[in-house]
């Protein structure tokens, strides 16, 4: 499938002569929902703001839906609708006049029925004649998600969508990225909660200190990068793993008090009741097991740290 | 160029979206927007009008009290356009939400469309009102209505574009009072508003002629009563070069995104 977003050998050094974005390749498939993962600083905000045209890159290509960002940028930008990280909103405007001016503003005819739907959606019909400045946060935040989709975008990006935001908003702001996903639009979003990445993307970035380091699949990278272990504890400590096992991936810990098997769930030949017979026939008890599964933040902390 | 960017050739739903924004802006401000010069153009009127010009009978063949109406005008109509355009595009800079305006499909036209079209209509509505509070005051004649409002048009437009050059270089709030405070407050009194620059001793009429100034509220007041300090062409250039100067301002600006972007 053609990429809808497709970003190639993308840099940018800000004035200051730090330098944001080191060569960044990237493609966005159609429809799915992309989650770019970082720790803070390390260029997510410029990527994005340099696909929305907030940013002027310092070299390298971006296509929007085929269009260049700066040559065609009408195209490109129009096809676009972007939620940023700051609740940066007007302050004495109406919520109806604020989502009918970024409708606006992005070319589209005047549809208030098209608004009010989005208002609906969001719960913010019943304060569609309320000005800014009188709403919560929590409202400001949905406010910034009716302007953006607004203008019916293909692509929308959420700039860390849920900092900061109740659980209640935080539900509902899920439940519409999976409708809007339905409805065809590619979504792309960071965060800092990786368990919300996990639970929600189709596939995952790791960017760190301005470099793509992992782009992949969700599942395919947890089977990938996540471990599944299972730990014994021997009642007899071994000196070395018996030849009989020499096919499984063993290995010896605790000074031959722990045997930790490092396994995958689909490999029938190998599961868990096969190695606890071997184990028994072999005559090696153990007094206590215990499994554990490597998390995407697990995965993230390693692929982070690897780095340093 | 693919045709989903040929249809948007002009945004012209930007525009207007902008335009509107803004005029519903001044439309919460009322007060401000139009009381407030309407009552200190009446002060002008009772302190220069009546207290000082009863004292002074004529300039050029002209009442005094009359005469001062076009620069008075003028006056309303340069601080009113450089304040309304330059809050208007420092305001979201201010708050943030520019990241809106820098992410929609707009050209930078466009925006200049919105944001000086709105402070200029403005500027020319205040100008208007104000003519017409004077009418209470004195006899007004106006002998070319055209090259009256098109002075009118054209000063507003000017001064609205370098108030949007101000918006943008503009970091803070002071600045933004900065050059209006001064730089075009003392040139505007010392511009001819309240007096024929042929009232000054001969060196300082001389000085007087580097004040820019001086050639737009001249342009204006020969359209109510075709006396002039300097020729109406000369005005008229004047007018129209500064026009130019502040276009590619804006232009340069646009193109480097200065204070715009990074």
């Amino acid at each position: 499938m053609s990429p809808v977003i497709s970003i190639s050998n993308l840099t940018k050094t800000y004035a200051s002569g730090l330098q944001a974005l080191k060569s960044i390749d990237l493609e966005i498939r159609k429809g799915e929902i992309f989650a770019l993962l970082g720790p803070n600083g390390a260029g997510k905000t410029t990527l994005i703001s340099i696909v929305c045209g907030i940013v002027t890159p310092t070299s390298g290509v971006v296509l929007v839906d085929g269009h260049d960002i700066l040559r065609e940028y009408r195209a490109a930008r129009s096809k676009i609708g972007l939620v940023p990280q700051e609740l940066t909103t007007d302050m004495f405007e109406t919520v109806w006049a604020t989502a009918n001016f970024s409708r606006g503003l992005f070319g589209r005819a005047p549809n208030p029925a098209h608004i009010e739907k989005v208002l609906r959606d969001l719960s913010l019909w019943e304060k569609r004649d309320d000005k800014i400045m009188t709403l919560s946060g929590g409202m400001k935040r949905r406010v910034l998600i009716a302007k953006a989709l607004s203008h019916e975008p293909d692509i929308l990006f959420l700039d860390e969508p849920t900092a900061g935001v109740d659980v209640e908003l935080r539900r509902d702001m899920w439940a519409l990225v999976r409708r809007m996903r339905e409805g065809g639009v590619t979504i792309i979003l960071t965060t800092h909660y990786i368990d919300e990445a996990e639970e929600m993307a189709d596939r995952i970035g790791v960017i760190h200190k301005g470099e793509l380091i992992v782009v992949e699949e969700k599942i395919k990278l947890m089977e990938k990068l996540g471990k599944k272990q299972l730990t014994l504890s021997l009642l007899e400590p071994l000196a070395s793993i018996p030849l009989e096992l020499s096919d499984w991936r063993l290995a010896l810990k605790a000074a031959g008090h722990e045997l930790e098997y490092t396994f995958d769930t689909n490999d029938e030949r190998r599961d868990i009741p096969t190695l606890l017979k071997r184990l028994s026939d072999l005559g090696i008890g153990f007094k206590d097991l215990n499994t554990n599964q490597s998390s995407l933040e697990d995965i993230f902390v390693s692929l982070v740290s690897d780095r340093k | 160029m693919s045709s989903a960017a040929n249809t948007l050739a002009f945004n012209r739903y930007a525009v207007w979206a902008i335009y509107r924004f803004e005029m519903a802006r001044a439309g919460r401000t009322l007060l401000q927007s139009l009381v407030t010069p309407v009552i200190t153009t009446s002060l002008y009127f009772v302190v220069f009008g009546a207290a000082i010009g009863s004292r002074i009978t004529e300039v050029d063949g002209v009442a005094y009290g009359a005469f001062i109406v076009p620069g008075l005008i003028m006056l309303s109509l340069f601080t009113e356009s450089i304040s309304n355009a330059s809050f208007g595009i420092y305001f979201p800079k201010f708050t943030g939400t520019i990241y809106e305006l820098l992410s929609a499909p707009v050209s930078y036209l466009e925006i200049v469309i919105g944001y000086v079209g709105a402070a200029a209509t403005k500027s020319i509505i205040l100008g208007l009102i104000i003519l017409a509070t004077a009418t209470l005051f004195v006899p007004i004649k106006i002998l070319h209505p055209g090259w009256m409002i098109a002075f009118l048009v054209l000063t507003a437009t000017t001064f609205s574009l370098f108030g949007f050059i101000i918006g943008i270089w503009a970091k803070g709030f002071e600045q933004l009072q900065f050059i209006p405070m001064l730089v075009i407050t003392p040139l505007t009194f010392l511009g001819g508003v309240f007096y024929s620059i042929d009232m000054l001793p001969a060196a300082w009429r001389t000085v007087t002629l580097f004040n820019p100034v001086v050639y737009l509220i001249s342009g204006f007041r020969w359209s109510f009563y075709e006396s002039a300090d300097v020729s109406v062409g000369v005005s008229l250039a004047m007018t129209l070069g500064f026009f130019a100067i502040c276009l590619m301002v804006v232009g340069w600006i646009f193109k480097t995104g200065y204070r715009l972007k990074n």
